[in-house]
């Protein structure tokens, strides 16, 4: 790799750094300013008189005797109760994210295992509705859900995700169970399992990196909705992205603005663990489905 | 998942169909000492058991898909016959709620889409030519605008490029304009969200390429090589072919991904200079009305949208799999 044919000159070199350099400050500065300046008052996260203020938060110190304070992360857990709302999301995720791998797991190895024409119909209407924008259906759902009294609790609201996140799940899965040679199946029924014992003692332990992988996506999916939890949730039992929706509608009054920064960057948190830890997993999902088009 | 899918969709399509029953009026004549007088009311009871019978309203059938909401038959038509220049045909239009979505949706689809792939081709190049032990940080890094849930991506950027936030005073400060608001301009509004579009998918391509670029044959480039192509025409002529149908996928996907952009819209608080299709629906389905019908309605004609841009994938994935047969 090292031949002196496929090094760089310098001045390319000094193009593809800068290159690199700019697109990671694009792609992580606003996270690090939105941290920073949730610690700060909202004179100085929004400063008009001079932007260095944002920096050294001299205003803040004005105010309170320091340059930083939690009085946004306070106002937005206590006063106005994002921890609820923290607790909801966690619930909806929790259930969202089983449920869909229970069915998919269960699906998706049918189908890859099923040499009938209808299994193709059942992918390719998977895929159509995969490509729905979410909201079209969230108004098929409403007036039923009126109807029989079913509207703003979280298990509808879960069952709609599953519902929504279905699809691709079962894509993802059945194309990660079609990476696991049949042969394996076949030596356990050779062996005198059934089918299904064939599943349960010899595909099973080896479907987990799959697993994990659509698992993470659903929980994406779960955690980053708006459309569906926004409109299906009562005030009550929102989760946290509506909850910062709300915190916008209602409260853009003085100081208030901070407390829906500070609800962000403590909704952004969760993500940002995710991905340090399961990068890898990321990617692969990503470009599992790319590969193989 | 046909129970929870299929029959919602069912659904919509129904409800687009129908509309609100009107309120049962009832005219009483009151007399008195003045003479008669006709009085209207609205029968509240006969009105609610109408209501509670058939709650999906009364059948219209394609009425809301003409009215002015939506496809507006009538105004494009009058539109048409009434004005001389295409320019002034266009402009009529515009002014209809649907077209204007339908103005910003094909726009930010159309512009998102190729500029991502051609930000997230760069970004794989560079990135595959760093050392082992940045790569792991840059990619960390480049994940973050994708895996962050669109509505808050959008608010930080929204609250940075507020015009007393970093971005819009610095912004100011290049234009030497002080007034300056990204906010307040149609267009500017518009190059905001679609930056932000960039922004929020451009790490998707990037994964998707780099990835490919690992499956890259080195021999087919060390050949290009001797036979003298310069780095550009290497690029050119062996590496982007190679990853031909990674840039399809991608294509497809953002393609269907930034046809149904919502979140931005929300977050950046942009709903009076560009609307999408989505969030008419979103609008619809809010406040205290609830305009169920006319939600579905949109939502009708967006899955039709969708459909047809999803037509070549299925077309594909038919020959594939006939193939396969």
């Amino acid at each position: 790799m090292s031949s002196i044919a496929n090094r760089y000159p310098v001045h390319l070199k000094a193009l593809i750094y800068g290159f690199i350099a700019l697109w990671v400050i694009m792609a992580a500065f606003p996270f690090f300013w939105t941290l920073w300046g949730s610690f700060k008052v909202e004179l100085d996260f929004f400063s008009i008189a001079d932007w260095t203020n944002a920096l050294t938060g001299s205003n803040t110190f004005n105010t309170y005797g320091s340059s930083f304070t939690t009085t946004g992360y306070r106002g937005a857990w206590i006063q106005e109760e994002f921890w609820r709302a923290a607790i909801n999301t966690s619930i909806v995720c929790f259930f969202v994210v089983c449920t869909s791998l229970t069915i998919g797991t269960l699906g998706g190895y049918a189908l890859s295992r099923s040499g009938y024409r209808y299994t193709f119909w059942l992918l390719i209407t998977a895929l159509m509705f995969r490509a729905l924008p979410p909201i079209t259906l969230v108004s098929g759902y409403l007036l039923p859900f009126f109807e029989w009294n079913l509207w703003g609790i979280l298990p509808t609201t879960i069952i709609v995700l599953v519902a929504i996140n279905q699809p691709f799940t079962l894509w993802m899965l059945h194309s990660f169970f079609q990476s696991i040679p049949k042969d394996l199946d076949e030596s356990a029924k050779v062996d005198g399992c059934t089918q299904f014992q064939a599943f349960r003692f010899v595909i099973i332990p080896v479907m987990w990196p799959g697993v994990i992988t659509t698992g993470l996506f659903s929980f994406l999916l779960a955690y980053n909705d708006f459309a569906v939890t926004s409109m299906l949730l009562s005030d009550d039992n929102r989760t946290m992205v509506p909850k910062i929706a709300a915190f916008l509608g209602t409260t853009y009054t003085e100081g208030n603005v901070m407390f829906a920064v500070a609800a962000v960057v403590s909704a952004t948190a969760p993500l940002f663990i995710l991905v340090m830890f399961f990068q890898r997993r990321i990617v692969s999902g990503l470009t599992a489905g790319a590969v193989k088009g | 998942m046909l129970l929870f899918i299929a029959f919602p969709l069912v659904s919509v399509v129904l409800q687009s169909v129908h509309t609100a029953h009107e309120a049962v009026l009832v005219t009483v004549e009151n007399c008195g000492p003045f003479g008669c007088k006709k009085e209207t009311t609205i029968d509240q009871d006969a009105t609610s058991a109408i209501r509670a019978a058939e709650p999906l309203g009364r059948f219209v059938g394609l009425d809301i898909y003409f009215d002015r909401g939506h496809l507006a038959i009538a105004e494009v038509k009058q539109a048409w016959t009434s004005t001389e220049s295409l320019s002034a045909f266009f402009q009529t239009i515009g002014n209809l709620p649907f077209y204007r979505s339908m103005a910003f949706t094909l726009t930010f689809t159309f512009t998102v889409t190729p500029v991502l792939i051609v930000l997230g081709l760069m970004i794989a190049l560079a990135v595959n030519t760093l050392s082992e032990r940045i790569k792991g940080l840059v990619i960390f890094v480049s994940l973050l605008p994708m895996i962050v849930t669109p509505l808050i991506g959008s608010l930080i950027l929204f609250w940075m490029i507020d015009s007393r936030g970093i971005l819009g005073n610095a912004i100011q400060w290049l234009a030497a304009e002080p007034d300056l608001s990204l906010k307040a301009s149609t267009g500017l509004t518009w190059i905001m969200l679609i930056v932000y579009g960039v922004w929020h998918s451009a790490p998707f391509a990037f994964v998707v390429f780099y990835a490919g670029l690992q499956t890259l044959p080195m021999d087919q480039i060390e050949s290009a090589r001797i036979d003298g192509a310069s780095r550009w025409e290497q690029v050119r002529y062996v590496i982007i072919p190679h990853l031909m149908p990674l840039i399809t996928f991608v294509a497809l996907i953002q393609l269907m991904d930034n046809f149904r952009v919502f979140e931005p819209i929300v977050g950046f608080n942009a709903e009076a200079h560009a609307q999408s299709l989505s969030w008419i629906i979103f609008n619809d389905l809010g406040g205290e009305t609830r305009q169920l019908s006319a939600a579905a309605t949109s939502s009708v004609l967006t899955i039709i949208g969708v459909a047809i841009l999803l037509s070549p994938v299925l077309w594909r994935t038919w020959q594939d799999f006939k193939g396969k047969m």
